[in-house]
């Protein structure tokens, strides 16, 4: 079929009907080339523009001072410090959850990739409300730490002797962002890992390497792009987070606030160019992150088809 | 494996358990009064209502920015295809506080406002009436100002606008790999048989995309129904006209009222996974149908 149109078009030019008949007459190209332009340009590049236009509109040197305030810099600091601790963990999770799913049969395995994919699923509120529901002090770590006959007296003390606390502190936005993170590198592996297959470490294992040589020199450089992929795309949504870490942080300025926190403080002070310096941070990680992502891709495809 | 289960409980199960474990405790009515109470009810019908029209919205426009990035050529596509993500990639309270500087009446968007509200002259005479007014004269009894959208932010459209600009990538990326896998011949096929290019489309292209554009309208609602950063900059917030459920969780916590909280969150929890179920099984039924 295929090969027998082919022909027809090389005998009958490429204008010939059956050609025509599957391209779009120009004006339909056109127009609907146009709709998605606009549509695009009103929705996504709008927004992006008004965060730098609103940002910069008191100049230069407002913006700057807005930046280097030291709330904002506290700001700064938590924010990347959660991302430092929750996007090295995902990975790791997501590197031995898709060696797992990919590289072994057991049963239930459909059941474990849905439950991967979960958090996606949650709303950010609720992502935050049940890491309350557990830590908080009217939860499960709560009534432990006023229980009067406690499971493990010594424990029980050493918390409350430790003044520890994860809710309303920085433990609970570390948590709640490695929730909301948590699917991220494991969904990009799982797949990618599926498609490749495992005969390459069949192959390293009768030459006698051992598993970890195997991931080192056989694994891990078939994945890297696509692990880098995960880690920028996770790393994104740490930094950004907003409704999950806005219920567990407590919002204490200087101490409890990440970038997204702050901003909302700064805007319901009406201080909207500072609100606006702080989002155009973001809104600069989240272009840096495409441009990533877009070479990522792109190598990708260089090294799949070579 | 061992290590992925007990992450995966520690993190994510066991949390989420909490959460029913604690409405377990509540009382039939106890919960029925929390999930059902006239301003919860009114936060459903905003949340539901807005999420499903910024879904349909999506999924019309998602297909076409979908197809015109698959089969048309035109300079500047690689960036244009990067842009899609951009609401991934955008923290959510930054698109919130975006979108409401461009649609706040002092906005970007106020050059619009003569155009809907009409323009007098600073000697009273009337320039122009405003489309409101000649509505209201042609079809009265309805208040066109809300109906427009005349005040976009801190109203009910403002919420439609910021829950289409985050589910917008989910449409066009599930279409996307759908649709450079189809194959020209069955157009070709379909073109030889004397179809018109318009009864291939809607004949032969569209049926062979309905699995995944449902799929993608489906993963845009169910997040449109979570989303909370970028909506509350925007909403206004007036309780039982523009509040969204999410925010009421919020609201609830604030007062220390865990429980209804927790029976909220869980209503939403259960009819996202039911979502997340339907499009599981809808995946397997297309992956069935096609081999068959």
């Amino acid at each position: 079929m295929a090969t027998t149109v082919t022909h027809l078009k090389a005998q009958l030019g490429d204008d010939a009907p059956v050609s025509r008949a599957t391209r779009d007459a120009p004006w339909v190209r056109w127009s609907l080339t146009a709709v998605a332009l606009l549509f695009l340009a009103g929705f996504l590049l709008l927004p992006l523009a008004a965060v730098f236009t609103e940002a910069l509109r008191k100049g230069l040197g407002v913006y700057f001072c807005a930046l280097i305030d030291a709330d904002a810099l506290a700001a700064i600091r938590l924010t990347l410090l959660a991302a430092a601790i929750s996007v090295p963990a995902n990975v790791v999770f997501g590197v031995a959850a898709a060696w797992a799913i990919t590289k072994f049969h057991f049963r239930g395995k459909n059941v474990l990739i849905t439950l991967i994919d979960l958090p996606f699923a949650v709303s950010p509120v609720i992502s935050g409300l049940i890491y309350v529901l557990v830590f908080g002090l009217q939860g499960w770590m709560g009534q432990y730490m006023n229980a009067e006959h406690p499971w493990l007296p010594w424990f029980q003390q050493w918390l409350v002797g430790q003044d520890f606390k994860i809710i309303f502190a920085v433990p609970g936005i570390v948590l709640a962002t490695t929730f909301v993170t948590f699917p991220f590198v494991a969904r990009e592996l799982i797949p990618l890992m599926q498609a490749q297959g495992s005969d390459e470490e069949y192959a390293a294992v009768t030459l006698g390497a051992s598993g970890w040589q195997i991931f080192r020199r056989v694994t891990l450089p078939n994945i890297k792009w696509g692990l880098f992929y995960g880690v920028i795309l996770c790393n994104a949504r740490a930094m950004g987070e907003f409704g999950a870490v806005s219920v567990v942080s407590g919002h204490i300025r200087g101490e409890t606030n990440t970038i997204p926190l702050h901003v909302e403080i700064l805007y319901n002070e009406y201080n909207f160019t500072a609100a606006f310096a702080m989002a155009s941070l973001l809104a600069l990680l989240a272009i840096f992150t495409l441009v990533l992502k877009s070479v990522i891709e792109w190598r990708y495809a260089l090294s799949h088809k070579s | 494996m061992g290590f992925t289960l007990t992450y995966l409980s520690l993190i994510v199960l066991v949390p989420l358990a909490a959460a029913f474990i604690k409405t377990s405790g509540m009382t039939w009515d106890a919960f029925v009064e929390a999930v059902a109470s006239p301003r919860v009810m009114a936060s459903y019908r905003v949340s539901f209502g807005i999420s499903l029209l910024a879904g349909l919205v999506n999924a019309f426009f998602g297909l076409i920015v979908a197809w015109v990035l698959v089969r048309y050529p035109f300079p500047g596509k690689r960036i244009v295809d990067a842009i899609v993500d951009l609401p991934f990639a955008l923290p959510t309270a930054v698109a919130g506080i975006a979108l409401t500087a461009i649609y706040a009446r002092n906005g970007w968007a106020g050059f619009l406002e003569p155009l809907w509200g009409g323009v007098v002259a600073p000697d009273g005479h009337v320039v122009h009436n405003g489309f409101v007014q000649y509505l209201g004269s042609i079809f009265p009894g309805v208040n066109w100002g809300e109906w427009l959208g005349l005040k976009i932010a801190f109203d009910r459209p403002g919420i439609f606008i910021a829950l289409t600009f985050i589910g917008l990538p989910f449409v066009v990326r599930t279409l996307q790999p759908v649709l450079e896998e189809l194959e020209p011949e069955f157009e070709e096929a379909s073109a030889t048989l004397g179809a018109t290019r318009w009864q291939t489309m809607h004949k032969v292209i569209f049926p062979q995309l309905l699995p995944a554009l449902i799929t993608g309208f489906t993963l845009s609602f169910a997040r449109a129904l979570g989303e909370y950063g970028s909506v509350v900059f925007i909403a206004g917030n007036q309780p039982l006209h523009s509040e969204i459920t999410p925010l009421l969780i919020i609201t609830k916590l604030e007062q220390y009222d865990y429980q209804g909280a927790t029976a909220i969150a869980v209503v939403l929890l259960v009819t996202s996974f039911t979502l997340l179920l339907l499009i599981n099984l809808l995946q397997n039924w297309t992956r069935r149908h096609q081999r068959a």
